[in-house]
């Protein structure tokens, strides 16, 4: 069992009890967490095919979202949709758009895309490939997806990383260790997490992926082994 | 009557608006605002967009859901403000021409909006509205960049603070379907319309390249009456431009040439300028791509 296994059931896990909704993962683990979801616990979850289509388990199509029709099923709230960041804060706020100043970044990225009204009319979880202080930081050089205390009613489910799952289910909306994944320590997630970070000595372990979950994803979902060139170990 | 003026006749009978990608241009200016269709690295208006590179025509306000067309016109220095929600590639995520633009000088300037803002603005302006309100923005440091942004109060008992998104109205819009008569009815074959018939309609003028120019009676054999994305009286100029979309996508008369993107992606990284492809006329354009093609043979 790898890393990138369990990353894919701790992402699937961010759909559990959804229900009938869409579910939208951006980058190559999220999809196949979400079609795990599917094929097991979720099987109401709605999904597309990537591009304008929705399909059924069985690859048929059953829908038609093109983007017109996606934004404004992401303004309905019948979703849940899992980004990536660049960069994250201790209360979930999001950054794909720049490092450094608008007027003349240093690392110019993609844009605020979706971020915004993304968080401020669906549930948002973020999947973070790698974890490191540059990612998980103190300040976001500029809020696209919205965090937490900033005013709009937000529902941020889970924060999956490389390391750990992290949540916001604590009595200030910050963020704190929900779980850590298997092999790996605590000390580990705070060297790499670019603010004080919380963890108690009980933390549970993230759930490993059971033997039919396993031959899902290696079978069936990515049977070319994509999910290992995005998370190594 | 000769034949020649029978011809002009029946050419004012059908408002025959075929005209040429730089015919077209010609018809822009400086400082416009131009809208231009697709999305990311699909279905862009390219012929259009490498007919502006070939023209002197700059200082321009480009709104876009950006993909190639804002990177070259970025790398030649032909935007002065860029609205968009994101400039990608798709299958590479960051535009390099546009990212190394922005990291040299911090040109094109960035209004940074929401995708479902960008569509409201669009809308807006395609209703003759002054703006739309829209739960999107606040929050997000999309309102502190943009200080001209305003917030409306729902008049009803729920008294929500909504982003009013102003009209995002356009002097020229730009977009390429698979198939239009002269008249400029168009038709996207495609599973995704984009915001191209939005992009027209939030226009003043509005010039649609096509895969395919063809006869008003064909579009019912190719498909149903609501792929008949685009209506004429949006429309000023038709330009056939078969591969006029290249390298983006423009489905299911061709995919995204992913050979082809990803040399643009190397030679960008490596410093070449975008302008050796794209200095010359279509044909120029076309061997190029040909040349390239046997090159990764």
């Amino acid at each position: 069992m790898s890393r990138a296994e369990v990353c894919v059931v701790a992402c699937a896990e961010a759909w559990r009890g959804d229900g009938e909704i869409l579910a939208s993962p951006m980058g190559v683990i999220p999809a196949l967490g979400a079609r795990l979801a599917r094929l097991t616990f979720a099987p109401q979850l709605l999904l597309t095919d990537g591009e304008s289509l929705l399909v059924g388990a069985d690859g048929a199509v059953e829908g038609w979202l093109p983007y017109r029709r996606h934004l404004a099923l992401a303004m309905g709230g019948r979703r849940h949709v899992m980004m990536g960041a660049a960069q994250l804060d201790r209360h979930g706020n999001q950054n794909i758009s720049r490092i450094g100043d608008v007027r003349r970044p240093a690392r110019q990225l993609l844009g605020v895309r979706g971020a915004p009204v993304n968080t401020l009319n669906n549930t948002v979880s973020y999947w973070i490939p790698r974890h490191t202080p540059r990612v998980l930081v103190e300040r976001v050089d500029m809020v696209c997806g919205v965090g937490y205390g900033r005013g709009p009613a937000v529902d941020i489910r889970r924060v999956v990383t490389d390391l750990a799952v992290l949540d916001f289910a604590t009595p200030d909306r910050t963020i704190r260790v929900r779980s850590l994944h298997p092999g790996v320590t605590a000390e580990r997630v705070r060297a790499a997490t670019g603010f004080p970070l919380d963890i108690p000595g009980d933390v549970p372990v993230t759930r490993e992926p059971t033997e039919a979950e396993l031959r899902l994803i290696r079978e069936v979902l990515d049977p070319e082994g994509l999910r290992e060139r995005e998370v190594t170990g | 009557m000769t034949a020649g003026r029978q011809r002009a006749a029946d050419q004012r009978m059908t408002a025959d608006k075929r005209m040429t990608a730089d015919e077209a241009v010609a018809r822009l200016s400086s400082g416009m605002t131009v809208g231009i269709g697709g999305w990311g690295a699909r279905r862009k208006p390219m012929a259009l967009v490498r007919a502006l590179l070939r023209s002197d025509i700059t200082d321009l306000t480009v709104v876009s859901y950006g993909g190639p067309d804002v990177g070259l016109l970025a790398a030649a220095g032909r935007i002065r403000r860029l609205i968009t929600a994101f400039v990608t590639l798709d299958s590479v995520a960051l535009e390099p021409h546009y990212r190394a633009a922005r990291e040299r000088d911090g040109r094109p300037e960035l209004t940074e909006l929401d995708e479902a803002m960008l569509m409201w603005g669009l809308t807006a302006a395609a209703h003759r509205l002054p703006f739309l309100p829209v739960r999107a923005g606040l929050g997000s440091d999309v309102l502190g960049l943009n200080p001209g942004l305003r917030t409306v109060v729902s008049p009803y008992r729920d008294g929500e603070e909504l982003v009013a998104v102003p009209a995002l109205t356009l002097d020229a819009a730009l977009v390429h379907l698979n198939r239009a008569d002269r008249r400029g009815n168009a038709q996207y074959l495609g599973p995704d319309p984009y915001f191209d018939d939005l992009f027209c309609e939030a226009a003043r003028e509005a010039y649609v390249s096509c895969e395919r120019c063809v006869d008003t009676e064909e579009f019912a054999s190719a498909g149903g009456p609501q792929s008949l994305l685009v209506q004429r009286h949006c429309v000023t100029g038709v330009i056939e431009a078969p591969g006029g979309a290249h390298f983006t996508s423009c489905v299911p008369d061709y995919g995204r040439d992913e050979e082809f993107l990803a040399a643009y992606v190397r030679g960008a990284r490596s410093g070449e300028s975008p302008a050796l492809l794209l200095s010359g006329d279509e044909a120029d354009y076309r061997a190029a791509v040909a040349a390239a093609r046997r090159g990764a043979e």
